[in-house]
């Protein structure tokens, strides 16, 4: 879109950047100052100078950057930045996940990182903020991606645990080691069997305990023996699919956790048992319903669908345009990657 | 509908090939014989007539989900599955109905019946009643086709375990089960029974035996196959596969695709009036001319065209290439060794010497000889050479036995260029959503203002990895649209492989190519080191 000198958030080589306050939202390229939405590590990247991030999200970043110089913010509490008011408001994302809510003189823009409205006892839920312009994501931009309610997804996991801890087989679930692991953990029915995790996924675990994010207690494999491994919900992160580590489950059950898994296609190309599809983003309710709730009659979208989004709410008689930004990439579309 | 939509999700989600014969053994055994028919039917891989045009469909699907038609297409795009895409978009069903299946299909002929402008509401009605899953397998079934990932052979299998059956008896029943338009036939709990019926082979009009498919034979068969003196070698004929049955006072002549092609060929129903009663050939279908086969294209006009008009049929005269005798004096003798059934069919056409019943020569020699005579397949117009194991029975399908119960196919190897990739579209099934569907393109013109020119598709030869490197490249690197179409920076190179290659004047590039494939990647080479159009044309001059 035509950039406006007026706009509180322009596009630059290195990202998202704010003039008025000097500060850039998700930076892809090493900035001075660094705001970040949340840890994952598309839009959190090392190499900046300073960072600003939530304080709920502190430590899982700590976990990701390590010794970074960072400032924090609870939800709401506002900060002057050159002539900017800068606050956080939760995106239910994954925890920590922020809304940078931007005002200047009674102008107001929210970028909102990566989102969802369902409910997610892992992280503080998304809260409707009113903007002027509103920053959104697009991963699941398409009316095809519409989210099962949670309970219902949680029903057919623990069922399908269930049967194969009854036949024996470990069941494998390959998830995001950050975020969506922590969610399957806290959601299914943990007297089911023994929790397995990989370590990629313990890791981020231990940062989410020490937030104090009540987690069912978790084994990692070699603390487990081979009964109790046949009864086991092992999580582990998509890379470890196919990989020599998995061959300790002997004949396994497996399911991919991801929203692409809403498409036959994808799941089939995964080759792996089941298809859960749980996402971690807005599906598209999600996205219209956040959109309606910012009152926002600009709309910038990013990263994901963005050409069906720009022109679905422009017919909706909506200022919709685009910003083209390396985070996700549309390429974890195919791959299936990610989310 | 919710019986046979749980058992579609266990196969669909089973990779296993034990638990899926599981799976549709307890749905036969459990469901009301009426949906088993059916079930049988469309998991086995048959067809039903598209009930609903494509359009009718889209236009409907987009206004009961609230989309402008460009959404939703781009929802398909995204799909690759126009049946799944609907499933996905409809809103939640506002009057949950559980119809059986048997239910279902008749409300597909009915709607089949209804004029066009009223299968719209007959089609809003039913996506009413139906949720996601049932939803989604009832759009399949409107299409046309159901592909579930389960062979014939695995439903067979299922069949054969629910009737106790030898796999023989219920595989040979299901040809003419299968081949018959199912709402013609009644598909009904009676045809059902009748399929699971005690009772033995032999009892079975003018049905063919289930064709016994060859592998492909990968490199020199010296190391795999052993002594060449223990293979029967014949030509690989480039014709259809077929099946001269011949019982009672009555004959028929199925292909390949276990369909009835008898009314196609009447020269071959006449020349099958010779064989004695209770005898079935298995053999090839060919267009035939002076003891010679004409090429394949000339074939087709035979299955294609409407009417048979006296001026094609003398045209095109066919004669049927004899290979193999399965049945004789009315017993099945698929166990007998390869050499045995192999004298009998010689013993028993030889006295006739009808002009349209010609027997596949035998091919003699070592594999370095054979090697040769493979080497002039292209200028004798046949696609290589086929071995069949001397002391082997006859198999079914395309089981995978040793190498020795095998029909090895041992073609020439396939015509190649290099090609640069410059349209890409995104694949269905298992890639959907992937750029998976390409156009390549050769240069063509002089140095200095060449161009490229498109003259092949090619979908396969990829591997997944390959596949989704390709296809991060499209992305990156569409220079346009048109449609579901990408116009793509011309500079990846892939080797295409082709079977045969002819002047089209349809084409822009004024070629054809058969069979046209990837057969590797070549990461090496720069798009301007591409092949010519006058390089390709040179080959048609070989051919």
């Amino acid at each position: 879109m035509p950039p406006d000198r007026n706009d509180l958030i322009t596009l630059r080589p290195e990202g998202l950047y704010c003039p008025a306050a000097d500060v850039y939202i998700d930076p892809w390229r090493p900035v001075p100052r660094a705001l970040i939405t949340h840890a994952h590590s598309d839009h959190a990247r090392a190499g900046h100078a300073h960072y600003l991030a939530s304080l709920e999200g502190e430590r899982v970043l700590r976990a990701r950057l390590g010794d970074i110089s960072l400032q924090t913010m609870d939800w709401g509490e506002s900060l002057t930045l050159g002539d900017a008011r800068i606050s956080l408001h939760p995106a239910g994302h994954v925890l920590g996940s922020s809304q940078v809510r931007i005002e200047v003189g009674g102008e107001v823009w929210v970028a909102s990182g990566d989102y969802k409205l369902e409910a997610d006892v892992t992280c503080t839920p998304f809260e409707p903020v009113r903007a002027h312009t509103f920053i959104t994501e697009s991963t699941f931009g398409l009316p095809i991606y519409r989210w099962q309610a949670q309970g219902v997804l949680f029903d057919g996991l623990n069922a399908w645990w269930r049967g194969n801890a009854e036949s024996g087989r470990t069941s494998v679930v390959f998830a995001y080691a950050f975020g969506k692991a922590q969610r399957i953990l806290a959601g299914v029915d943990a007297s089911i069997g023994p929790l397995v995790c990989h370590g990629a996924v313990e890791a981020l675990n231990r940062a989410y305990r020490a937030s104090g994010v009540r987690l069912p207690d978790t084994l990692q494999v070699a603390q487990t023996d081979a009964s109790s491994l046949a009864r086991a919900l092992v999580i582990a992160p998509p890379s470890a699919q196919g990989s020599p580590w998995m061959k300790r489950f002997g004949d396994y059950a497996d399911c991919f956790a991801s929203g692409w898994m809403q498409v036959r296609g994808a799941r089939r190309r995964r080759a792996v048992d089941r298809g859960l599809v749980m996402s971690d983003h807005a599906d598209w309710p999600g996205l219209m319903q956040a959109i309606a709730g910012t009152g926002a009659q600009r709309v910038i979208v990013t990263h994901g669908h963005i050409e069906p989004m720009v022109r679905w709410l422009r017919e909706q008689g909506l200022d919709a345009g685009a910003f083209r930004t390396e985070f996700g990439g549309e390429e974890d579309v195919a791959a299936g990657d990610a989310s | 509908m919710k019986r046979f939509a749980a058992l579609y999700a266990e196969l669909d989600s089973s990779t296993s090939t034990r638990s899926r014969v599981r799976a549709m053994r307890d749905y036969f055994r459990e469901a009301d014989a009426g949906d088993a028919a059916w079930a049988v039917y469309v998991l086995s891989g048959g067809k039903t007539r598209q009930a609903v045009p494509t359009r009718v469909l889209k236009e409907t699907g987009a206004r009961v989900a609230g989309l402008p038609d460009w959404l939703f297409e781009e929802c398909y795009q995204a799909v690759g599955d126009l049946a799944e895409t609907l499933a996905l978009v409809l809103p939640p069903p506002d009057a949950p109905t559980d119809m059986p299946l048997h239910r279902w299909m008749d409300r597909l002929g009915e709607l089949r019946g209804t004029p066009a402008e009223q299968r719209a509401d007959g089609l809003r009605q039913a996506w009413r009643e139906l949720d996601v899953a049932p939803r989604f397998l009832f759009n399949k079934l409107i299409t046309g086709a159901l592909r579930v990932g389960v062979s014939r052979l695995l439903v067979t299998r299922a069949l054969a375990e629910v009737s106790g059956l030898p796999a023989e008896t219920i595989a040979q029943r299901l040809v003419g089960y299968l081949a018959a338009d199912p709402v013609a036939a009644g598909l009904d709990a009676a045809r059902f029974h009748a399929l699971v019926a005690p009772g033995g082979c032999g009892e079975t009009g003018l049905q063919p035996y289930p064709f016994f498919l060859a592998q492909p034979l990968q490199g020199d068969p010296t190391a795999q196959l052993g002594d060449a003196t223990d293979w029967l070698a014949e030509w690989k004929w480039d014709g259809i596969r077929g099946q001269l049955v011949r019982r009672g006072e009555q004959a028929a002549l199925w292909s390949r695709g276990e369909e009835l092609v008898s009314e196609r060929f009447p020269e071959l129903m006449d020349a099958a009036s010779w064989l004695p009663a209770g005898c079935v050939l298995d053999g090839e279908i060919l267009a035939w001319q002076d003891g010679a086969a004409l090429p394949f294209a000339r074939l087709q006009t035979r299955i294609t065209r409407k009417q048979l008009s006296r001026r094609l049929l003398e045209s095109v005269p066919v004669a049927f290439m004899a290979y193999d005798l399965l049945e004789q004096d009315g017993a099945d003798i698929r166990t007998l060794p390869q050499a045995e059934r192999r004298r009998r069919l010689q013993a028993l056409l030889a006295p006739l010497a009808h002009p349209r019943l010609p027997l596949s020569p035998v091919l003699r020699g070592d594999w370095s000889a054979l090697a040769t005579l493979r080497a002039s397949a292209r200028e004798r117009g046949v696609e290589g050479l086929m071995l069949k194991r001397n002391d082997a029975p006859y198999g079914t399908g395309r089981v995978k036995l040793d190498a020795r119960g095998q029909w090895w196919k041992w073609k020439v190897d396939p015509y190649s260029v290099d090609a640069v990739l410059i349209y890409a579209q995104r694949g269905h099934g298992r890639r959907a959503g992937l750029f998976s569907d390409y156009t390549f393109a050769v240069w063509s013109g002089e140095a200095g203002e060449r161009s490229l020119v498109p003259f092949a598709k090619a979908y396969s030869g990829l591997t997944d990895a390959e596949m989704r490197q390709v296809d991060a490249f499209i992305r990156a690197n569409t220079l346009e649209r048109f449609g579901p179409v990408c116009a793509v920076r011309p500079e990846l190179v892939f080797e295409l492989g082709f079977e045969g290659i002819q002047p089209s004047p349809r084409h822009k590039s004024g070629i054809a190519v058969r069979f046209p494939r990837m057969l590797r990647w070549r990461q090496d080479k720069p798009a301007a080191e591409a092949d010519t159009l006058h390089a390709l044309r040179q080959l048609i001059k070989r051919d």
